[in-house]
């Protein structure tokens, strides 16, 4: 096992949908992907994001892409024109994601 | 060699502001059938509709007529035909500011066509009278709580009047409010002689669209891993091939900066997506899990094995409303202390406001202390102090003067506060209106649209 940042095992983008953010995560193998379908939980990345995130977050996957999707309810101070908050989009929050650090098995590695 | 007939669509204008340089690079620097342009976002039509109140000929993307003198010529020469939501809420005004380019540019033979129908603001009363409810699709809140300040309302019509004005021969197409794909999927249908029930077949050019509507994001912009990008500067913008089969691939033209990989076509894919299995769109529901990409060769994807199912009886509706006004000011302030000395002026400006005699409640306050992990909040931990922070202060408010009030407060920081207080650049800050987006539906029945082809 190794401490890793998401960084260096998958890639993200996200945006706004109304007053909540979507993020989208890529693992970079299909092994990655079987692990973090099992470990980046909605729970997760709602316990990640608890000082941006105030409502549910909600996860799909999408295993032909390798890739998981989560909605961030409640995310962006009101959203749309009515924001203040300089990250309005959530732009940032995809990158946020990556900020996580998960123990991954060492031969996923590679 | 494959004699597989391709259609080449080039998605030029991302957004209404996007980079100028793009369809110019697009028509010049390879082959393209299509060039579309997105312009319109959620508040853009409420944007539009205040132009138009102020002068009866505006009211839609000044800029895209600006663009069309600088690339028209060439789309004549080559055959390149132009569609694009650039109609905003006065779709004539922008037909006849085009009609009379082509005229002074010499260009005549070139047919100008109109999308109409997605303009329901006039008819709002009746529709409600008739039983459309428009409760909002996010909140679930009834139309009534917002009907005396309805600003804008737009149905996202979808492809087919598209693919009657390019039947009738249009060079240029311009809509209203057209969702986004459709752009995309009508020049595929008209080519191919698509059937509107061919589900699988409006999917995947649903879907194409959706690769390329946000411009140079599917070609390396805003990508995870942004120093394997070449040439920023001259980022390739999309082009995609498509093929009568439903099947595409994702390009850009060579020669260009960018890089089209699985991992930056992945990362459109995923952009502002919700429930992967059930897009939406007037032409159909698009299923995102069926999506399989393969990389042929450097900065070419193939997408294939799209499917997708039969349309919902609604179109959606973007309603824009006046809810009332924000402002917001800012001013840096340099360590030590940073932070403290930032909160020490958001107190001030604050409790000075109440010293003029208005008493703003805590939730309608903003302040945001940038420089100190706000883009990130909780997500890195840091124990080292900033150096300077960014003071962002602000406040939302149906009451216009108290905000004009507290944008008086923000420069007399520089001279009556801690120490170093500056940046505070721009002049004082002003109350903006807040236009608010009220997403609904509408049944498809009560839509009308009307297309009208006319040559120059």
């Amino acid at each position: 096992m190794a401490k890793v940042k998401l960084f260096d095992i998958a890639i993200a983008r996200s945006g706004d949908k109304g007053d909540g953010s979507n993020v989208g995560i890529m693992a970079k193998t299909p092994e990655l992907y079987d692990f973090l379908y099992e470990q980046l939980t909605a729970g997760r990345v709602k316990e990640f994001f608890k000082e941006i995130c105030f409502g549910e977050v909600e996860r799909y996957a999408l295993p032909n892409l390798q890739a998981l999707n989560f909605i961030l309810y409640d995310s962006l101070g009101g959203g749309g024109t009515e924001t203040l908050l300089t990250d309005a989009q959530g732009k940032c929050h995809g990158t946020g994601l990556l900020h996580m650090e998960l123990d991954v098995p060492d031969e996923l590695l590679v | 060699m494959s004699t597989e007939r391709i259609v080449r669509v080039a998605n030029a204008q991302g957004f209404w502001g996007d980079s100028m340089l793009a369809p110019i690079r697009l028509v010049n620097e390879g082959p393209v059938d299509y060039l579309t342009f997105d312009y319109l976002a959620e508040i853009t039509m409420s944007i539009m509709q205040k132009q138009r109140s102020r002068n009866p000929e505006h009211g839609y993307a000044l800029d895209f007529v600006r663009m069309l003198e600088k690339i028209l010529p060439v789309c004549k020469e080559k055959g390149i035909k132009v569609i694009a939501n650039a109609g905003g809420v006065n779709s004539k005004a922008c037909a006849k500011a085009t009609s009379e380019l082509i005229a002074r540019l010499g260009l005549t033979g070139m047919k100008v066509g109109i999308v109409e129908g997605d303009d329901i603001l006039d008819s709002l009363p009746d529709l409600i009278a008739g039983g459309e409810s428009f409760t909002n699709m996010d909140t679930g809140a009834p139309i009534s709580d917002i009907t005396d300040r309805i600003s804008s309302a737009n149905v996202y019509i979808g492809a087919k009047p598209i693919v009657e004005a390019l039947e009738q021969g249009a060079d240029i197409i311009i809509t209203g409010r057209a969702s986004d794909p459709s752009l995309v999927v009508a020049p595929l249908v008209y080519e191919f002689g698509w059937s509107m029930e061919d589900y699988d077949k409006l999917a995947a050019g649903t879907i194409m669209g959706h690769i390329m509507e946000c411009g140079a994001q599917c070609t390396g912009g805003n990508y995870t891993n942004w120093k394997e990008v070449k040439d920023f500067a001259r980022i390739g913008y999309p082009v995609c091939e498509a093929k009568a089969d439903g099947s595409f691939m994702v390009t850009k033209h060579e020669g260009t900066g960018g890089l089209v990989n699985i991992e930056t076509v992945t990362s459109q894919l995923l952009y502002e997506l919700g429930d992967p299995q059930n897009y939406l769109g007037p032409d159909c529901i698009a299923d995102f899990t069926t999506i399989r990409l393969t990389e042929v060769s450097e900065d070419r994807v193939e997408v294939s094995g799209i499917q997708g199912r039969a349309a919902t009886d609604t179109y959606k509706v973007s309603i824009s409303y006046a809810n009332g006004y924000k402002l917001l000011g800012s001013l840096c302030v340099p360590g030590p202390d940073a932070v403290a000395k930032g909160q020490l002026i958001a107190d001030m400006i604050f409790d000075r406001l109440a010293l003029h005699g208005f008493d703003l409640p805590e939730e309608q306050r903003f302040v945001e202390f940038f420089g100190s992990n706000v883009l990130l909040k909780g997500l890195v931990q840091s124990s080292d102090e900033p150096h300077e922070v960014m003071v962002r202060i602000g406040a939302r408010s149906q009451d216009k003067e108290v905000l004009s009030v507290l944008g008086t407060e923000m420069a007399p920081v520089v001279t009556s506060g801690p120490p170093g207080v500056t940046g505070f650049a721009g002049g004082r800050p002003r109350p903006q209106d807040i236009v608010g987006y009220w997403p609904a539906l509408i049944d498809k029945s009560k839509v009308t649209t009307s297309v009208t082809v006319n040559e120059v």
